[in-house]
């Protein structure tokens, strides 16, 4: 195949791994806009879910899609006992305070998941065979990554109607944009920003739940596409939903084809200039409104 | 924190009498050491006092200027190849070290020029970005050795002619480390020392009173990134490898770690964190399942319940857990660290019975 005719096959691989990012990047975002805290533990997190839904496929003998559910559903705990065990119980935090907070958890997440299932690559087996592909117009489309672009299109679907559409959507979009007004009008703040911690982490957890198939299941599974969600959360600005989408995609399908065309070993390299370059032209991110510091 | 009465408290190098007594015989215990102890304790001496200079080196960063770095194992690496690279091309080590430092300064001040547009968030997903960016480079890429890493060159500089190659390189190490000591000390006595101050406590402040912000922030960068590269040079002959896959994001937490237990933006408190974080990380990497069972009361219950639903391969990882939750309880009471519990106890006893 001459380099050209590779394209769409390249863009829609990018695409694909793309999706995952967004993924990951949307639970950053939603975090950060409520509650202004990076959360770095986020692809720990998600590495943790996806452990916790191997453990249910081989130890409970559950399908597929029944352990993905179980395991979201620890991770919306997870995410909930840690916003109420340790980001709400700090005192007069500064930014380099939280960030700590957050990296200590990411340790503690990491150093509990590879203690508890050693260090050696697992696999995951789903229904869905790596073989299983759709070929449209010379692309090999794999049902996996096909269910990735799916997995993330309903998510940032359903997250688009919960915070329009829903009462406690309302009360997230009231919070994130003027906290002392919103408890004011009887909404509860802190249970709200623990709710968010929640859905931050069944987004994240749904990222590893698409990551642990295609690859394996290690501790360090979800440091690179952490990595990459960062980046596309700078990308679109840190604080839009439609951003982080967005930048997800451009990142995953930016990587692609760096990979393809350029190098494949030093395709990890390309998040970081990504968001250097984007931060050096515009520091607010694609889709954000103009940052501008209070004094 | 004390009250400073005059001036010229304020420009004296060393506070109080006791504490000059205190550093003279920790330096003289320190330098004393290679006639006293065998070799393997030596390593463990030299180990920490690598992470001293790191840790120091970070400090002036996070707890003097105010940012965030969470790439430093980034800066770590860079100095740690660069004096393998240099030793091997032919250069003397004792000029290979300082020449490896200044070329991990000058990344640093590149790394320092988006700084100048970022802060909180925004700068540690860069600096983390540099960190892994560093990382995979330097994996990857055949000239630097590959996966194993540069072979690393004999240690041949003789300061002293009875010592071996051990006692050599441990006196090196604890005198570049009492030197960074006072170095940082001095630093921070001067207009720059003070200008970084000035920039953590208030930037627009600092900027409306005349500090260049472009050319202290940077410099910041610069000068942190010097001392870590020296001591990622120092730790490359200390360990006699190259391994690139160490140089990763727990490194860089474990640094950043070191400087908050210690206490942020004291001079003394990253030199405690580093020592507690280096002895915990040499003590808790050799942990077996079985040593559970020394704990006393329930300790074999415990191993009992541990080694059934945990992994014995996995238990080197206990490390983390330890690190993360320390990370975490000295951020939610004791923001200040070791240092602030030690003022907090000299408060205590000042006024005491009161």
């Amino acid at each position: 195949m001459d380099s050209l005719g590779a394209l769409p096959q390249v863009l829609f691989s990018g695409l694909a791994a793309g999706s995952v990012y967004a993924l990951i990047a949307l639970a950053m975002v939603i975090i950060y806009r409520t509650t202004e805290v990076l959360n770095f533990a986020q692809g720990d997190m998600a590495m943790m879910t996806t452990y916790v839904g191997l453990a249910f496929m081989v130890a409970g003998g559950m399908p597929f899609l029944g352990a993905a559910l179980a395991a979201l559903a620890f991770a919306a705990v997870l995410g909930a006992c840690a916003e109420f065990m340790l980001l709400r119980r700090a005192k007069e935090p500064s930014v380099l305070g939280l960030i700590i907070i957050t990296l200590g958890l990411e340790m503690i997440v990491f150093g509990f998941a590879s203690w508890k299932w050693g260090g050696e690559p697992r696999d995951m087996t789903i229904p869905l065979a790596p073989t299983d592909v759709t070929v449209v117009g010379g692309v090999i489309m794999s049902h996996l990554e096909l269910a990735a672009i799916a997995v993330a299109a309903l998510v940032i679907a359903a997250l688009f109607l919960f915070l329009n559409r829903s009462k406690a959507g309302l009360a997230m979009r009231a919070t994130q944009q003027n906290r002392p007004v919103a408890r004011l009008m009887g909404i509860r703040v802190r249970r709200v920003e623990m709710g968010v911690w929640a859905l931050a982490a069944v987004i994240g957890g749904s990222a590893g739940l698409l990551v642990g198939p295609a690859a394996t299941v290690e501790p360090y599974m979800m440091w690179d596409p952490m990595m990459k969600g960062f980046a596309a959360a700078v990308l679109g600005g840190m604080t839009s939903l439609a951003g982080a989408a967005l930048g997800g995609a451009i990142i995953g399908i930016v990587e692609n084809l760096f990979g393809y065309y350029v190098s494949t070993a030093f395709k990890s390299v390309v998040p970081f200039a990504v968001i250097l370059l984007m931060l050096a032209i515009k520091p607010s991110g694609l889709l954000a409104r103009h940052y501008v510091k209070k004094v | 924190m004390d009250m400073k009465r005059s001036y010229y408290e304020d420009l004296r190098l060393f506070s109080t009498l006791p504490l000059s007594l205190w550093l003279a015989a920790c330096a003289i215990g320190a330098l004393a050491a290679p006639f006293l102890f065998g070799n393997y304790l030596l390593y463990v001496f030299g180990y920490i006092a690598i992470n001293v200079i790191v840790a120091i080196g970070l400090n002036i960063l996070v707890g003097f200027t105010g940012q965030i770095s969470l790439g430093h194992a980034g800066f770590f690496a860079i100095g740690a190849y660069a004096t393998v690279l240099l030793a091997n091309a032919g250069l003397p080590i004792l000029l290979a070290l300082p020449a490896a430092a200044l070329i991990a300064a000058a990344f640093g001040f590149l790394l320092g020029l988006p700084a100048l547009r970022l802060e909180g968030p925004y700068l540690a997903v860069v600096t983390l970005g540099f960190g892994l960016a560093v990382e995979n480079i330097f994996a990857k890429a055949a000239i630097f050795g590959g996966a194993t890493g540069p072979a690393v060159p004999a240690f041949d500089v003789a300061f002293f002619p009875g010592f071996s190659r051990e006692q050599n390189l441990y006196a090196l190490i604890v005198v570049i480390a009492f030197a960074a000591l006072l170095a940082v000390r001095n630093l921070m006595r001067t207009r720059t020392g003070r200008a970084f101050v000035a920039i953590r406590d208030s930037d627009v402040a600092a900027a409306c009173a005349g500090v260049d912000l472009t050319w202290y922030k940077t410099l910041a960068f610069a000068v942190s990134a010097f001392f870590t590269g020296i001591a990622g040079g120092l730790f490359a002959f200390h360990l006699g490898q190259v391994d690139p896959t160490s140089f990763n994001l727990m490194l860089s937490i474990l640094f950043l770690a070191m400087v908050v237990i210690g206490g942020v933006g004291s001079i003394l408190g990253p030199v405690l964190g580093a020592v507690v974080i280096s002895l915990l990380n040499l003590k808790l990497k050799g942990l077996k399942m079985a040593d559970f069972s020394e704990i006393p009361l329930f300790g074999p219950d415990i191993a009992a319940f541990l080694g059934r639903y945990f992994m014995e391969t996995g238990m080197a990882n206990i490390q983390f857990i330890v690190y993360g939750a320390i990370l975490v309880l000295i951020m939610l009471f004791e923001p200040l660290g070791l240092y602030g519990l030690w003022i907090r106890a000299k408060r205590y006893w000042r006024t005491w019975p009161l």
